[in-house]
Formats: structure tokens, sequence, C-alpha cells
């Protein structure tokens, strides 16, 4: 369903960052870095005492006509980004909520484990895995 | 075992390279049958095969370096022959005049890894078994692991040490698939010692067929960094044999590779223990780590081990989930590559069926083996292994532990520390373990047991450690606080505490349960800790005698009333405070003296100041009442009591005066000691109970923080 899943540290650099036709990368790595400015901007829009209010989901950052692009955060700020095709037009909002809770639970996983320091790059299979049946029903 | 340059009995000395006096020690130690210096026949007989050297050669060798003579392989004949070997391969004459020279090291079929050991060519592709290409993976991978577990292995393994009997028979096997072979190597070298590789793949070479005696060798040839390790080498290789031929008792599981054993598990629960004493709990993610990282594995790798491992993802392994890992990276070590999925037989359900006690007889010897690192390791020794240093790192992490996870229990801590030589303490932290050790035993987690073992140092069997607890020697106290403290998690147990450890404390607040007047509260202090035992708003004892106040009282109030009467005042002065100086007693006395002197000397109102004075000190009451008819007596006697300029007053008291005054001084002084010492125990509580509520205030914080994060991650049905 996905077409590029992105974890994005809270210094905003990429943890990992997959997308599916992998000939056009770059187009999909630019736009998981614009849509940082709009994660940013929805995060900031909640007062700091409401930081445990904030909403995790952010929802549609900003649809272009090709694809559409979610966000999610979780408390320490880590961004989760995923890009989906627009004429994927099947997919409901819980079902990127779904999708996020997945990866936020895979992320977790991988944090879990003690050899992984945290601001590392993801090498974790399991969570390639993960990554992986969620973006091959794109198909 | 003699390392030393080999001295040959028929051919006078030679002399080794570096590299083949290591090379030579290595391939001696492996030969080496039991502690005496004969090697053993049929391993050198073995060795010489698998130089590929035709038969004749051989002998001819063995005829010259003068086993034959003798009738054994002993260390120098040993080298010689090695050398001879090497001659022989290189094409010269198997002459002693020809190892005279330098020699490159003898090839034996089947070497390869490392770059000490590329001298030796690769033969793998050879007619030897497959086993021998599983062989080399773990000669390159086990090669760096010497050091590390060097000292561990020989600590706890040293006291296994079995005669090594001629190993081939008993360890033939039918099995010749690769997966047996490399099973075979699997459990042998769990104890990730190269020379223990070395020899299980001597053994197990043995067992096998011959094809895989260059298996044997390259692995006897690898650890040519034997350095000083040979004695453990020796040790750690008997107890390899010996655990080989355990493992091989175990027929049944030879197409298995993740299969764990018996033995394994033995070993994988020994390691576990060590650890972590209590085998129900868990084994915290960066103990693991530092554990698992010993194995030297790639870091990438073990990070893939651990994920396949901890299946709960809890970051935290229980027994079958270690057992499951360090399983794995024993494959892994062996060349085995990690699979993607956990395989079936290291699940963690499969392991738990599986679970088999570990042998009393093998946990005695050793936890025996243990406690007698574990002071050591107390005392921190950099020597002892990294092993032992995870354990010393335990105290550091549980610092923080005691913030985050007990804020209540960080009031005892404190305040612990506060009055940490405190007598009293002693005997409450011992009452205080019994709550402790309950709490704990019940509720055990993988941060407070690593601790509580780490503590309890003399005493590694848990059930232990409540009889430790309670003798500790004082030195102990306030790491057993500090253990105890952790555990506090029940609040019946902080209470306990804080009401025990506020007990020394209080006595500041008691005075001001008896006085609420603040200047009174000073004497009352003083009288208190003079008297020691006072409760409650206690009257000077009655045992002062006013008589001298009472004079001097009217005399001073007289003197107010009276200025303008002088002279007869000094005089009467004079008598009175002759009779004060005889009669002076009380300090209390005297200091109200003082400051009646004081009052009379500063101002010349009299009357508001004897009004202020009298209400100021109730515990004169006895005085006042007395100094009334006293003042009466007096103002009878001299009706007029003319008041002498402040001045005159004071100096003709001055003189009758100074030893008065210097009780009221020195009570004075007394008073103020005292009150600075309250102010200081004031400010150093009111700085605990600020930073208390700071962690509080931390602590709830973070449970906020973490009680949105929760119900964030928790299902939202969302439609």
């Amino acid at each position: 369903m996905a077409v590029c899943i992105a974890v994005i540290a809270k210094e905003n650099y990429p943890l990992y960052i997959r997308s599916i036709p992998t000939e056009n990368e770059l187009k999909f790595h630019y736009t998981v870095h614009t849509s940082l400015d709009v994660v940013e901007e929805k995060i900031s829009a909640v007062g700091k005492a409401l930081v445990d209010q904030r909403e995790l989901y952010l929802g549609l950052l900003y649809p272009t006509e090709d694809y559409k692009v979610y966000g999610y955060v979780t408390n320490s700020k880590v961004k989760f980004v995923i890009v989906v095709d627009s004429s994927n037009t099947a997919l409901r909002d819980n079902e990127i909520r779904s999708m996020f809770r997945k990866l936020h639970n895979s992320y977790t996983d991988v944090m879990c484990n003690p050899f992984y320091n945290p601001g590392d790059p993801i090498q974790s299979k399991a969570f390639d895995n993960m990554v992986s049946a969620m973006m091959v029903q794109v198909c | 075992m003699d390392q030393g340059p080999g001295t040959v009995s028929g051919g006078g000395f030679i002399s080794l390279s570096e590299n083949e006096q290591r090379c030579y020690s290595d391939l001696y130690t492996l030969c080496q049958a039991d502690s005496s210096e004969k090697l053993a026949a049929s391993k050198v007989r073995e060795l010489f095969r698998a130089s590929q050297l035709p038969a004749d050669t051989l002998h001819q060798v063995t005829e010259l370096c003068g086993a034959k003579r003798l009738g054994y392989f002993g260390t120098g004949q040993f080298y010689v022959a090695l050398k001879l070997l090497a001659a022989a391969q290189s094409g010269f004459p198997v002459r002693l005049e020809s190892i005279k020279s330098e020699m490159p090291l003898p090839r034996f079929v089947g070497m390869k890894n490392d770059a000490e050991v590329l001298r030796y060519p690769n033969h793998s592709q050879n007619t030897e078994s497959q086993g021998h290409q599983l062989g080399k993976p773990p000669m390159t991978i086990a090669r760096p692991s010497l050091d590390r577990n060097s000292l561990k292995r020989t600590e706890s393994l040293g006291d296994k040490q079995e005669p090594r009997s001629p190993p081939p028979s008993p360890l033939r096997s039918p099995p010749n698939s690769p997966s047996s072979l490399s099973y075979q190597d699997k459990p042998l070298s769990y104890c990730y010692r190269k020379q223990w590789n070395s020899t299980e793949h001597l053994t197990a070479s043995c067992e096998s067929k011959h094809p895989s005696r260059p298996l044997l060798q390259q692995q006897v040839s690898s650890p040519s960094n034997y350095g000083s390790k040979s004695s453990l080498a020796h040790s750690s290789v008997t107890q390899a044999l010996s655990v080989e031929r355990r493992a091989e008792g175990s027929a049944d599981n030879h197409d298995d590779p993740w299969r764990i054993t018996e033995e394994q598990r033995d070993y994988y629960t020994m390691q576990f223990k060590s650890l972590q004493p209590d085998l129900s709990s868990l084994i915290s993610g960066s103990v693991a780590k530092n554990f698992f990282t010993k194995s030297k594995l790639s870091i990438p790798e073990l990070s893939h081990i651990w994920e396949l491992s901890d299946v709960d993802c809890d970051g935290a392994l229980t027994l079958p989930e270690f057992c499951a890992a360090f399983h794995l990276i024993v494959a892994r070590k062996n060349g085995y590559s990690l699979p993607e999925k956990l395989p079936q037989t290291l699940q963690p359900a499969f392991l738990q069926i599986d679970a088999v006690s570990p042998k009393t007889k093998r946990d005695g010897v050793f936890l025996g083996s243990y406690s007698e690192l574990v002071p050591s390791c107390q005392e921190r020794e950099p020597a002892h292994s990294e092993q032992w240093e995870a354990i010393n790192e335990l105290p550091t992490t549980r610092e923080p532990l005691i913030v985050f996870e007990d804020e209540s229990g960080t009031a005892p801590q404190e305040i612990n520390t506060v009055e940490s030589t405190h007598p009293p303490l002693s005997d409450k932290s011992t009452p205080k373990q019994e709550p402790r050790i309950d709490s704990c035993m019940s509720a055990f987690s993988p941060k407070r047991n690593p601790s509580f073992k780490d503590t309890s140092a003399e005493h590694t069997p848990l059930e232990n450690t409540p009889a430790a607890k309670t003798d500790p020697p004082p030195e102990l106290e306030h790491q057993v606080k500090s253990r105890t403290r952790q555990r506090s998690y029940s609040s019946t147990s902080i209470d306990d505490a804080m009401k025990k450890v506020e007990e020394p404390p209080t006595p500041p607040p008691r005075p001001q349960k008896t006085h609420s007047r603040a200047s009174s509260l000073d004497l009352n202090t003083i009288f208190q800790q003079s008297s020691q035992g006072f409760k409650g708003g206690w009257l000077p004892p009655p045992a002062l005698p006013p008589r001298p106040l009472a004079a001097q009282i009217p005399h001073f109030v007289s003197n107010t009333e009276t200025p303008s009467q002088q002279k007869p005042v000094r005089k009467l002065n004079f008598a009175d405070f002759s009779k004060f100086s005889e009669e002076e007693e009380n300090a209390a006395k005297n200091e109200v003296q003082g400051q009646l002197g004081k009052a009379a000397g500063s101002s010349e109102e009299s009357s508001p100041l004897k009004k202020d004075i009298l209400p100021a000190q109730p515990p004169l009451k006895p005085i006042r009442r007395k100094y009334r008819p006293e003042s009466q007596n007096l103002d009878s006697q001299e009706p007029t009591l003319p008041l002498p300029p402040p001045s005159s007053s004071s100096a003709p008291g001055t003189k009758p005066h100074p030893p008065l005054q210097k009780q009221s001084s020195r009570q004075k002084r007394a008073i103020q000691t005292a009150i600075r010492k309250n102010k200081e125990a004031n400010a150093v509580l009111a700085r605990l109970n600020s930073e208390l509520q700071q962690q509080f205030k931390e602590a709830h914080l973070d449970r906020i923080a973490l009680e949105a994060q929760l119900d964030q991650l928790r299902p939202v049905s969302y439609l």
C-alpha cells in the first residue's frame, strides 16, 4: 500500500527510508524531506504544556497529484512518514493509522534491542520484514 | 611445558624463530595427552600424517628426532620433528643438519586462516570432508576470542579438569555428514576458547574419519599466539574433551545444529546464573549486551541474534531466551549463518519444556568458583575479566534505578547517607531488611536482582542472602541499605523505613512541641540538652537558688526605678553581687542574670524591660516568684535604689560579674552553638525535602508521560 516509508530521527535525519519503485528513490527522499516541515509545523502548533495530549497520528500532511503523505510522530520526536500512491483511493484513514501503529510497535521492538544505539540507522531484519509487508501490497 | 627453544637430546641445540616457537608450542599442547612431557603418540602420528609426507620420511623424522630411541615424544623431540617435517616439505633432506637453518613452518594439510597461518597452504578443496570447511570459519572467528574468555573460563572451569584419556576410542561416531561434524564442533566450541576449539576439533576429527584430520590439523595450528595460556589451555582442553565426550553421549541430535544438548544447556544455565542468580528472572538488556559483546561478533550480528532470541521483545532475556541467544552465538562462531527466523528448537516454549535443572554438583562447583571471584569483583580488580566488570557496573546502574523507580525509597537513602555513621542506623537497617527481603523475594525484577546478587558478594545462592544481609559488617551496611532501599516498593516497608529512619533526625522538632515561644525555645533546648530527657515545657530545676538572682533582679529593677540614688545602690550592688558571686550555681540563672544585666545595661527604662524580661522567661517562674518577695524585701530594705547609670552599674558590676558573666557568656555560647546546630539540621532537612520534592515531581511527570504514551499506543478504535 505504501510507496515509501521513512523513519526520521528526532534530529531530523533519516533512520530508515525505503521506497518501492527503487529507481525514483531520490524523489521520495525529497518528498519526505519536505514533509518534515509540515510535521514540525503540526507538532509545534500544540503548546508545550499539552505535549502529552498531542495526537501522535498527524494525518495527511500534504497531498500532491501523485501521492499523499501521512505523518506520525512519537513522544520522543521520532517521525514516521508514509507516502501513499494517490491512485490507491481505497486506503482509509484507519488503515493508515494501523500502519503507523505497526511501524511504531516495530520501532519499539528495535529500540528494545540492547545492541541498537538510538540514532543508528535501523538495520533490524524484523523491521525490514514488517515494512516490506506493508509496501508489498502496492504491487 | 617448555616453550623455549627446543633442545634435542640427539642433535644439540636448535633455535626456533618466534613463529616457529609459537606454532610448535601450540602443536605440542594439542598433542599433549596428559600433564607429563610425553606426547600422545597417536596424535603425533596423525599430525605427521597430515603433513602429507610419505611414510618412510615420517619414520625418518621420528628416528632422527630421537623419539624412537626414547620411545616417546618429549618437547625437544617434538620440536625437532616438526622442524624436520618442515624441512622435508620444503624439499630438504631429512637430516639434523638441515634443521639448523631457518626453515618455513611445517605444513599440515588443511591449514588456513589468519595472517600467521597463511603459511599453511589452503587445501580446503581437497579430498577432505566437508567438515573441514566448516572448521575454517570457526577458526577465524574463534581466534580473537582467546583473551576474552581465557580468564573467565579458567576460573570457572579450572576445577573441571579431567584426565585426558586417549580420546579416539570413546569418541568414535559414525555420522559423516557435515552437519554432524559441525554439530560436534558447535557444542565443543561454546567455551569460546581457541585452544578449546582446537582440541575439540582434534578430538572430533579423531573420532570421525581420516579426511577430517586436516580439520584437526588446522585447528591445531591456528592457536599460534598461544602465549602463556598453555596451562589454561590444558585445563580447558581437558575440560572440553570431557565435555565433548559427554556431548557425544547424546547421539540423537546430530542432525540438528539448532538443537541444544544437555551439556550446552547446562553451560548456558551456568552462564545465566553468573549474570543473574535467579533462574526464573530476566537478564536485562545492558547486562546481556556486555556479555554477548565479549563473543566478539559484530554488532549487527549480535543485534540480529538478539532480535531472534528475544521473542517477547521486552529488552530482557529469560533463561530460554538466553540459551537460544547463546546457542545462536555459538553457531555463528562455528560458521553457521544466522537464520532469518528462530528455529523451532530454539523457541523459548520449546526450550522451557526441555528445561532441566542444572546438576547440583556442577552448581556447587561453579558457584564455589564464582564466589571466590565475586569478592574480587567487589574489590573491583580490573585484572579480572570483563565479565566481572559487567557485574561491577551494576552498582552504577543501580543509582539511576533508585532515583527512577523508588522516589520514596530515596528518602531513606539520603537520610541514611546523611546519618550514615549514625550508630543506631545499623540496627535499623537490619530490621529494615526483613520487609525488604520479603518484598524483594516476591517481586523479583531484573534490575533489582543483579544488584542484589552484586552486593551480596559472599553469598551466591539467593537463599543465603537474607542471612547475608543480616550479618553484614558495618562496611557493607551502606550497600545493604542501598540494596534494601531499592527493594522497598511496598508502601509498608517504605513507611517503616521512613519512620525508623526519621527517628534519629527528629530530636530537633521535639522542642517545638513543647514551646511555641521563640525566645524561650533556645533556653528550652539548652535545658533539654543539658538534662537529656526533658520533655515538654520544663521549667528549670527548682534547685536553682533563686535568691541571688532575685536579689539581683530587684536590685536592677529598683535601680531602674530609682535612678536618682546611685551611690548607695552601688554599694548595694556590691553587696548584692558578692552574694551572687558566692551563690552562682545555675547556668540558666546566670544566663538570666546575663540577660538581665544586658537588659539593664542596654537601656535605662527598666520597667518595660522588667516586664519584657519576665514574660520572656517563663522558665524562670520560680525565680520570678521568689523575686517578688525578694524584691519586696529588698524594696523594703532599701527604699531607694538609685539607678546607677548603666555604665556605673555595669562598672562595679563588672568585677564581681566576670565570673557570672563568663558563665552567662558560656551559656550564651552554648545556646548559640545549639542554635547553629539546629539551624544546620533544619537546613539539611529542608534541602532534603526540596530535593525529594523535586524527584517526586520528576517521577510524576515521567509517569504522566508514560501513561500518555501508553494511551496513545493502545489500539484506538477509530472509524
